[in-house]
């Protein structure tokens, strides 16, 4: 009786779960979406305790308080936080696939059969890799650790040599689950190739390397279906890993970059560049008053935002902005740049916090339909996806990356702290242009600034 | 070779779910891509159905306590994934004014 009650409630969530990422397609259904995923959840958690393998609750009872206590405050981090929240979730669920397989090979090393041994095996390398590689992404996006890639000589062989031997042990143990010294060893590795892997990354590919990890995490639980032969496992772990991958294809291509070399390019280190043969060029800098009026005037502004609006937390005063410009009849529109912040989505989210209405809110296409026409291009915190040197300049390391035509506008105004070149490191030929003015500030005081004098002016 | 039709039905499934995944999910409006990634990230909190087992089956100590941890970090994102997506969704709003 429980057992057909349990595989129905199987079923139901799998439908619920493929329903709940149907509806996250867009955004008036999208909360339908929320909702119906976690009846799905709820499905999947109600029937699994109705199983008769179950002898005891009160552990279950204990973790099940505890973990509701510890994830009811990471729901309620700020949306600045968005990218380093999601990393560490990443490991948590890697950490639980890990923990379950290692838990299952200590009870069942004795008899257990190759597939489900193989499976296994699959389920404790992913889980602990993507566990150690995403709370270094965590890290990173935190700023407990260094930002910019690390690098040594021989990087990439070493890494590689680790996860070979990672492997090998696998095979091995797939050969003969007796072997069990060899069941840690393999765990230890697997946790630091995850380290070693995110060591050479920097903060500009991260929306690739969380969407990788988010596949990963998927994909351990997917692994766990095929050990415990649940077809609910697989499919929702599927699911996921099919979601992560689409993202990290969509964030390669928006950087014109191919998944290895992400993974071992270490994109962003500083380009040693031919010293002194490029002059500093002079910028314009101007004053909030000068932009004010010229912003005042303007019939169509696009707002490009970028990594430093999120640091400096400027989405609210942003949208001030967009407010007192659309009194002043002026159309507001934001180009957001697929791998603009630290990870797929990034900018929508904040000025969705910050009440923009999403419809203002346009992709690169159609932003870059409208940016001829545009009177001002206001860059505020976005650096390499606006160098127009991917159009033209081969030599350079962004060559060939889609941007979005910042420099088409009549007028561009760059908010910008100082003149540091971005993550990638590289010297953004859009400031020394002539129509180009820089301001010169942290974000939000800026925008704050522009703000009151335009409200000013009326 | 007893397990052959398991794991060929599971296969199957993997494969099939894969695709639906790959179709569904090339919908999705880059606008939603943070929500969507913290959705399917609750949704791979589904490792609880496993961590569940081995902790109710308390066979041994090792694995009672490592299923008791995987509890606690599956319902950490079960509980604070979708509270997280439903606080992004419900930002997402057409006309300013209705708040």
């Amino acid at each position: 009786m429980n057992e057909n009650l349990i595989s129905i409630a199987y079923l139901a969530a799998s439908a619920a779960f493929i329903l709940a990422l149907k509806w996250m397609s867009s955004v008036p259904t999208a909360r339908r979406g929320v909702a119906i995923g976690a009846i799905g959840m709820a499905l999947a958690i109600g029937g699994t305790l109705l199983s008769p393998e179950i002898v005891s609750y009160r552990n279950i009872a204990i973790a099940l308080v505890l973990g509701t206590m510890l994830g009811v405050p990471m729901a309620m981090m700020p949306m600045t936080a968005v990218p380093q929240r999601t990393a560490l979730s990443h490991a948590f669920g890697a950490l639980a696939a890990a923990l379950v397989g290692t838990a299952e090979y200590s009870l069942r090393y004795q008899t257990i059969d190759r597939i489900t041994m193989f499976a296994l095996t699959i389920e404790v390398l992913l889980g602990f890799l993507t566990f150690s590689a995403s709370l270094m992404a965590f890290g990173k996006l935190q700023e407990i650790l260094p930002q910019r890639p690390i690098t040594y000589g021989g990087q990439n062989i070493v890494n590689l040599a680790v996860l070979g031997v990672a492997l090998l042990l696998g095979g091995v143990l797939v050969a003969s689950p007796q072997q069990t010294m060899l069941f840690p060893i393999m765990a230890i590795l697997a946790f630091t190739f995850g380290i070693m892997l995110i060591v050479p990354i920097g903060g500009a590919d991260m929306p690739t390397v969380i969407a990788l990890l988010n596949s990963y995490a998927g994909l351990a639980a997917a692994a766990m279906g095929f050990a415990l032969d649940n077809k609910l496992l697989i499919i929702a772990g599927s699911l996921d890993g099919a979601s992560g991958l689409i993202l990290s294809i969509i964030m390669c291509k928006a950087m014109n970059r191919s998944f290895t070399n992400v993974l071992f390019g270490a994109f962003g280190q500083v380009q040693a560049g031919p010293a002194g043969k490029v002059e500093a060029k002079p910028v314009k800098s101007a004053t909030s008053e000068e932009a004010a009026s010229i912003l005042a005037n303007a019939n169509l502004v696009v707002v490009i935002p970028g990594y430093g609006m999120a640091v400096a937390q400027a989405q609210h005063k942003v949208r001030e902005l967009h407010d007192v410009l659309m009194k002043k009849g002026a159309r507001v529109v934001f180009a957001i740049h697929p791998v603009a912040g630290r990870m797929p989505g990034h900018m929508n989210v904040l000025l969705a916090e910050a009440d923009v209405p999403y419809d203002r809110l346009l992709e690169m296409e159609d932003a870059n339909r409208e940016l001829p026409e545009a009177d001002v291009a206001l860059v505020i915190g976005a650096n390499d996806v606006t160098n127009p040197a991917a159009r033209h300049d081969k030599s350079s390391p962004v060559y060939g990356m889609p941007i979005i035509d910042v420099d088409k506008a009549h007028v561009v105004m760059v908010i910008k702290r100082s003149m540091n070149p971005g993550f990638a490191g590289i010297d953004n030929e859009l400031y020394t242009m002539d129509k180009t003015l820089m301001l010169f500030g942290d974000a939000k005081a800026v925008v704050g600034d522009l703000v009151k004098e335009i409200g000013a002016a009326e | 070779m007893n397990h052959a039709p398991d794991l060929l039905s599971s296969l199957y499934v993997f494969l099939l779910a894969t695709f639906v995944g790959l179709e569904v999910i090339k919908r999705v409006s880059p606008l939603l891509h943070t929500p969507l990634m913290s959705l399917t990230n609750a949704i791979s909190a589904i490792a609880i159905v496993g961590a569940l087992l081995i902790t109710g089956h308390e066979e041994t100590t090792l694995s009672t306590v490592l299923g008791m941890v995987a509890v606690v970090c599956s319902m950490i994102n079960v509980t604070g994934g979708y509270l997280i997506t439903f606080r992004m969704v419900k930002m997402f709003k057409r006309k300013a004014s209705e708040k």
